[in-house]
């Protein structure tokens, strides 16, 4: 059984939560491989999948997750609803939970939002994101992907390539490699490289090419422009140029290596199609394996036993 | 504590597995249009020696899977359930399938079995075979048709299986809870 009542961040999960919650969405990768590929087991569970922020890939996987567990689903988008008249988050989400929803997954543009909703009302909370802070279950399916491609994390050397700085991912990737005891590094310009992140026992390269022949899989992240308010690096072209990588350049290299994406990918800037479409990407893996492991993830809060 | 008693020695067990092997010959031919399931978790010690022995008999290669129903299960939330591996690279649609299973107790896992496997097609006709049935017992309308034995137990009571690889088979133990428990 898990640890931890919600998944508010994988900084609280232990090494054990997250074998078992790999384990679990071993099972329901198989599951959603069969013919019919749903199972009951939250036929009882109502879930509210609530999105302050744009999202695609989360926001559908996480609900064709419910789905396929049995669960009902709600959904809600901040921009067609009363948050824009000005209702506070506490006030929708005890509204929506006195109409006997279960559990939340909440995307939030706000770091620590999951967390103080999780200490404000009563319901199983799942982070789907919050601001530049943690994106759990995005960590996990990285690690799964891994797993199932390399075999094991352990041992295994990660590079997080691109926008450190602004990425909820990566701090998320970092605490899931690591307690699964894989090497982290990141790479990317110094300005978008967090200052003391590596008091968080990752090592920090800022040559793409040193960093790529030293990995065993490069992460490579969205540069978001939304979310840089200021100029960090001169142009798209000069990043492009110094950190985007394209199938000359990954085939120049001592060794092959496994390229992952989270999406959403701008094909051209940190990754050429040649590179998301090619034989080394296991960027559609990922998206199939996001939706077992968040299966995973609901079917063992939801079977926590009441305490 | 608990007073074991066996009720099905090793050699006893040997008898009754190659009696419930020759009752399923007796009733499906060649094999042609059967599969034998086992249920995990436990179910698979027994499931495969009988698949073991049914393709010794009849020298043939059996359709064969284990299936868990941990998902199907009622019980979700009352205790911690932790799925296992489902091995069925076949679909059961029109076939006869035999599932196999140690205990027969309230019935209910079997319940779930039956959901469960309607995931894999519409088999033609499904029949339960057990090693021991519990009477009594049942939660649930379920009848086996193959019986290894019969015990009649109290709900305080506990049928274990000890499944011991040196002697090629099982025993099965009886616990019963003395009275100052």
């Amino acid at each position: 059984m898990l640890s931890v009542k919600h998944l508010l961040g994988i900084k609280y999960l232990n090494r054990e939560d997250i074998a078992l919650i790999l384990q679990t969405a071993d099972t329901f990768l198989d599951v959603i491989n069969r013919p019919i590929k749903k199972v009951p087991s939250l036929r009882d569970i109502t879930i509210v999948n609530l999105f302050f922020e744009n999202s695609t890939r989360t926001r559908l996987s996480f609900e064709l997750a419910e789905k396929r567990l049995s669960a009902d689903t709600l959904n809600f988008t901040a921009s067609s609803s009363s948050v824009s008249k000005g209702e506070t988050l506490i006030d929708t989400v005890n509204n929506i939970l006195s109409m006997k929803v279960d559990m939340v997954v909440m995307r939030h543009p706000q770091a620590g939002a999951a967390h103080f909703l999780s200490e404000q009302v009563d319901s199983i909370i799942v982070n789907a994101g919050d601001g530049a802070h943690e994106h759990p279950t995005q960590a996990l399916l990285d690690a799964f992907s891994i797993k199932r491609k390399l075999g094991s994390v352990e041992g295994k050397k990660v590079v997080i390539v691109g926008d450190i700085l602004h990425s909820r991912v990566a701090l998320s990737n970092i605490f899931c490699l690591q307690k699964l005891g894989a090497e982290v590094a990141v790479c990317g310009p110094p300005t978008l490289i967090p200052r003391h992140i590596e008091s968080l026992g990752v090592r920090v390269e800022t040559n793409l090419r040193k960093a790529l022949e030293w990995c065993d899989v490069a992460n490579m992240l969205r540069i978001q422009l939304e979310r840089q308010d200021i100029k960090y690096f001169p142009s798209l072209r000069e990043y492009s140029s110094l950190y985007g990588l394209n199938a000359a350049y990954l085939e120049s290299l001592s060794k092959e290596i496994v390229i992952m994406h989270p999406g959403p990918i701008n094909r051209g800037i940190e990754i050429s199609s040649d590179v998301a479409d090619g034989p080394h990407s296991i960027i559609l893996d990922q998206v199939e394996n996001g939706v077992a492991v968040r299966m995973a993830v609901l079917y063992l809060l939801a079977g926590r036993q009441p305490e | 504590m608990v007073a074991p008693r066996i009720i099905l020695d090793a050699e006893r067990f040997r008898l009754t597995l190659a009696r419930l092997c020759y009752q399923l010959i007796e009733n499906h031919d060649d094999f042609s249009q059967s599969v034998v399931v086992g249920l995990q978790p436990r179910g698979i010690f027994l499931s495969r020696k009988i698949i073991a022995e049914l393709n010794k008999l009849t020298g043939q290669k059996i359709t064969y899977g284990e299936l868990d129903v941990t998902f199907f299960r009622d019980d979700f939330r009352r205790k911690a359930l932790i799925p296992q591996n489902t091995q069925m690279d076949f679909v059961v649609e029109g076939k006869k399938v035999i599932l196999v299973d140690d205990v027969l107790f309230t019935g209910r896992s079997i319940r779930a079995s039956l959901d469960a496997l309607q995931q894999f097609g519409r088999p033609e006709k499904v029949e339960l075979l057990v090693l021991v049935d519990r009477r009594w017992s049942r939660e649930i309308p379920v009848s086996p048709d193959y019986v290894g034995i019969t015990v009649d137990a109290v709900f305080s009571e506990k049928v274990t299986l000890d499944w011991n690889t040196d002697q090629q088979g099982a025993i099965v133990h009886l616990l019963t809870k003395n009275q100052e428990d």
